[in-house]
């Protein structure tokens, strides 16, 4: 193992960990995290869309030089997308061949066609790989949105690191994957599941923090404007909206602001550019005329920075 | 039966045992407040003290926390125990056990089921004699032609007792919609090449047998939205009955109660046993027999629990009278993202028993343009005839067909 993949020794080196690949993470993220890593068990992170779940195992990845290997979960997401499948057609003409060169033991067959050169490995099946680099960080992204059935199934995964495959024996990783799963909450995800995990929810950053992410993520942008956006931004979550935004949607819009060359927030501006921060019809009309300037007056007035 | 040596020692943390008690009574303490915290979390909790170990307090929580809690709810219970337990002027080097540990209970209520036991028991007709049987018989086939009509607001107890049984056999039939999973199927329309494959194995190389692969069909996810409001309680017992004989009997249903306020009950409903079920909801529930404000019981549930409950194509079922005190525009509008959410949205609504029944309430005006269909629900054939419906595969707006 290389230097750069040695683990963090305690809450704070993980804290700056994070920091210096550009994730400020709260204290309590950085502890899960830290344990996740100490004790070897999978992270499980639930909260709102766009507060950062994701990022963090990217920024994972980045800081310990592991490979990031990702599995995007949806609806009718199965074995053979997630963890192996058979190479059909070369098994086909490995038989094909082996017939023309009059070589009929069956069972030879039966084991040559069953050799790892024709399994192709998909995301859960590559991480339990061994890797110079140290044991990938694997990201099962939006767990919520794939079924009951596939869960179960990485029950098995997610306590012993091992798959079965039938025909081949069982792959066991020699190093456990660092494992984040993440979930927006469309739907629970099982006790069973959560209980193999580290589980902890996401929240909304303070205003301080967002700040700061703001500035270290959006180039450019005055230390103004950017206090500005965050409070308005923190604003616009005490509203009764469907969706509030998230960080990522902070800096979407932060950019926006950037590209239009918005030196401070005026109504004009906000309105025109709130098709980036807030993403549902309703909640845009909800935030217009008079509702937007009575919030973003608040936010620049009760601003104590 | 493992040898006493196989079993793992606790870890050893600084040498005090009582940072392992009191972590033990911290866990019990949370069980008691109603958090499912198992044993085994017991233990990874020692051994995430272990490592991030006991100098921070904030790093304690999280590190707790992140064991104890597997559900959001539970964090603020979470959040108000640790208070309670480690208290923040304590040292942290020597957590020291003050807090009396919850004790036993001195005396238990009687669980729910006893009651009808007891009645089952002081029945006459648990000594009635054998002559009578055949009449009994021939009585009880009648009751139930006319209990399938008679209104659930004009029953006696008894009547409404036998509806009850009634009600509890009827089963849901699983409206099923194909899923994007595929299950071996002989008349399947994939090719299964893997079983293809090593079919061919045995015969050398020849394919004599195509295997085949079909969708898997899945129960479309039913949600219930019942109203609880004064004006609905003579049916919401019965109602009650019938949501959780579904939820007994199949996977994926919500159910929540609204009066004045939202309350989910699924979970309560889930205990087997349906008088122990209905004391569950009950207790959770402090707005029975109230008024009515069916906007903000429907803005409630379309922020809170419709990205999480209407996924995957669910079917709506709200039973309500309609009868909203304060009936105004967003009123409509809260229909209409609910209609938008889900898949089928069916309204059953007691008052359509009057033949005679307008629209004419406001609150009904303004919720009937939203919804897919409209039907009465006040006697067990309105019941029967919901649940045919329901047994029909809706061909309706969201539905995910195969492809062809």
């Amino acid at each position: 193992m290389s230097a750069a993949s040695a683990l963090p020794g305690s809450v704070d080196a993980t804290l700056d960990l994070l920091m210096k690949h550009g994730y400020l993470a709260e204290r309590a993220l950085a502890t899960v995290t830290f344990l996740s890593l100490k004790m070897g068990r999978p992270l499980f992170l639930e909260g709102e869309a766009g507060v950062g779940k994701t990022e963090i195992a990217k920024v994972l990845s980045a800081a310990l030089g592991r490979r990031l290997i990702r599995l995007q979960c949806y609806e009718g997401l199965d074995v053979s997308s997630a963890v192996y499948e058979w190479n059909s057609a070369a098994q086909m003409i490995a038989i094909r061949l082996a017939e023309a060169s009059g070589d009929t033991d069956r069972d030879r067959l039966s084991h040559d066609v069953f050799a790892e050169q024709y399994l192709i490995k998909r995301p859960l099946l590559q991480a339990l790989e061994p890797d110079p680099a140290g044991a990938p960080v694997l990201l099962i992204d939006e767990l919520d949105r794939a079924d009951e059935a596939f869960e179960a199934f990485l029950l098995e995964i997610l306590s012993d690191f091992q798959v079965t495959i039938p025909e081949f024996g069982t792959v066991r990783a020699p190093q456990p994957p660092i494992v984040i799963v993440t979930s927006n909450r469309t739907r629970e995800i099982h006790d069973a599941l959560k209980r193999r995990c580290l589980y902890h929810w996401v929240d909304y950053p303070s205003a301080e923090r967002e700040i700061a992410i703001v500035k270290s993520r959006v180039s450019g942008i005055s230390a103004k404007l950017s206090e500005q956006v965050v409070a308005f931004v923190q604003a616009v979550r005490g509203e009764d909206l469907f969706k509030p935004p998230g960080v990522a949607e902070t800096l979407d819009w932060a950019t926006a602001l950037r590209e239009l060359d918005a030196k401070t927030l005026t109504p004009q501006v906000v309105g025109d550019s709130l098709g980036a921060l807030l993403k549902y019809q309703d909640d845009i009309g909800r935030m217009q005329g008079e509702t937007l300037t009575r919030t973003l007056d608040a936010a620049l007035a009760g601003k104590p920075k | 039966m493992p040898d006493i040596a196989d079993i793992p020692s606790a870890p050893d943390l600084s040498g005090s045992g009582v940072i392992a008690d009191n972590i033990i009574g911290f866990a019990r303490a949370l069980r008691a407040a109603g958090m499912p915290v198992g044993p085994g979390a017991t233990i990874d909790a020692l051994k995430a003290l272990q490592v991030v170990g006991l100098s921070n307090r904030a790093d304690v929580f999280a590190a707790l926390e992140c064991i104890f809690v597997k559900r959001h709810e539970h964090a603020t219970i979470f959040a108000q125990a640790f208070e309670i337990f480690f208290r923040a002027e304590q040292n942290w080097d020597q957590l020291v056990d003050s807090v009396p540990l919850p004790g036993q209970p001195e005396q238990k209520p009687p669980p729910p089921a006893s009651r009808r036991v007891q009645e089952a028991l002081s029945q006459r007709d648990m000594v009635k004699e054998r002559e009578s049987y055949v009449q009994e018989m021939q009585l009880s086939v009648s009751d139930e032609e006319v209990l399938q009509t008679k209104d659930f607001a004009q029953m006696s107890a008894a009547e409404i007792a036998s509806v009850t049984r009634a009600i509890e056999r009827l089963k849901l039939p699983l409206a099923e919609r194909p899923t994007r999973r595929f299950q071996p199927l002989p008349r399947g329309r994939k090719l299964d090449l893997r079983r293809t494959l090593r079919g061919s194995l045995r015969t050398g190389g020849e394919i004599v047998n195509f295997h085949r692969l079909g969708h898997i069909d899945k129960p479309v996810p039913v949600v219930a939205l019942l109203d609880i409001s004064g004006s609905m309680s003579e049916y919401t017992r019965l109602f009650l009955h019938f949501l959780h004989a579904v939820t007994d009997a199949r996977k994926r249903v919500s159910v929540f109660l609204f009066g004045t306020r939202l309350t989910n009950i699924t979970r309560a409903l889930r205990a087997r046993d349906p008088d122990d079920a209905l004391a569950r909801c009950s207790a959770m529930v402090e707005d029975w027999s109230g008024g009515t404000r069916i906007a903000p019981s429907l803005h409630a549930f379309n922020k809170l629990w419709g990205r999480r409950v209407l996924g995957q194509g669910a079917i709506v079922l709200l039973i309500s009278d309609g009868l909203e005190r304060e009936a105004d525009a967003r009123l409509g509008f809260e229909m209409d993202r609910l209609h938008r959410s889900c898949r089928r949205l069916i309204w059953l609504n007691p008052l359509l028993r009057y033949s005679g029944f307008e629209p004419k309430a406001q609150g009904v005006k303004m919720m009937l343009p939203h919804v897919d269909e409209f039907r009465p629900v006040h006697n067990l054939k309105s019941i029967g005839e919901l649940i045919d419906a329901l047994s029909v595969a809706p061909a309706a707006r969201s539905l995910i067909r195969p492809a062809a």
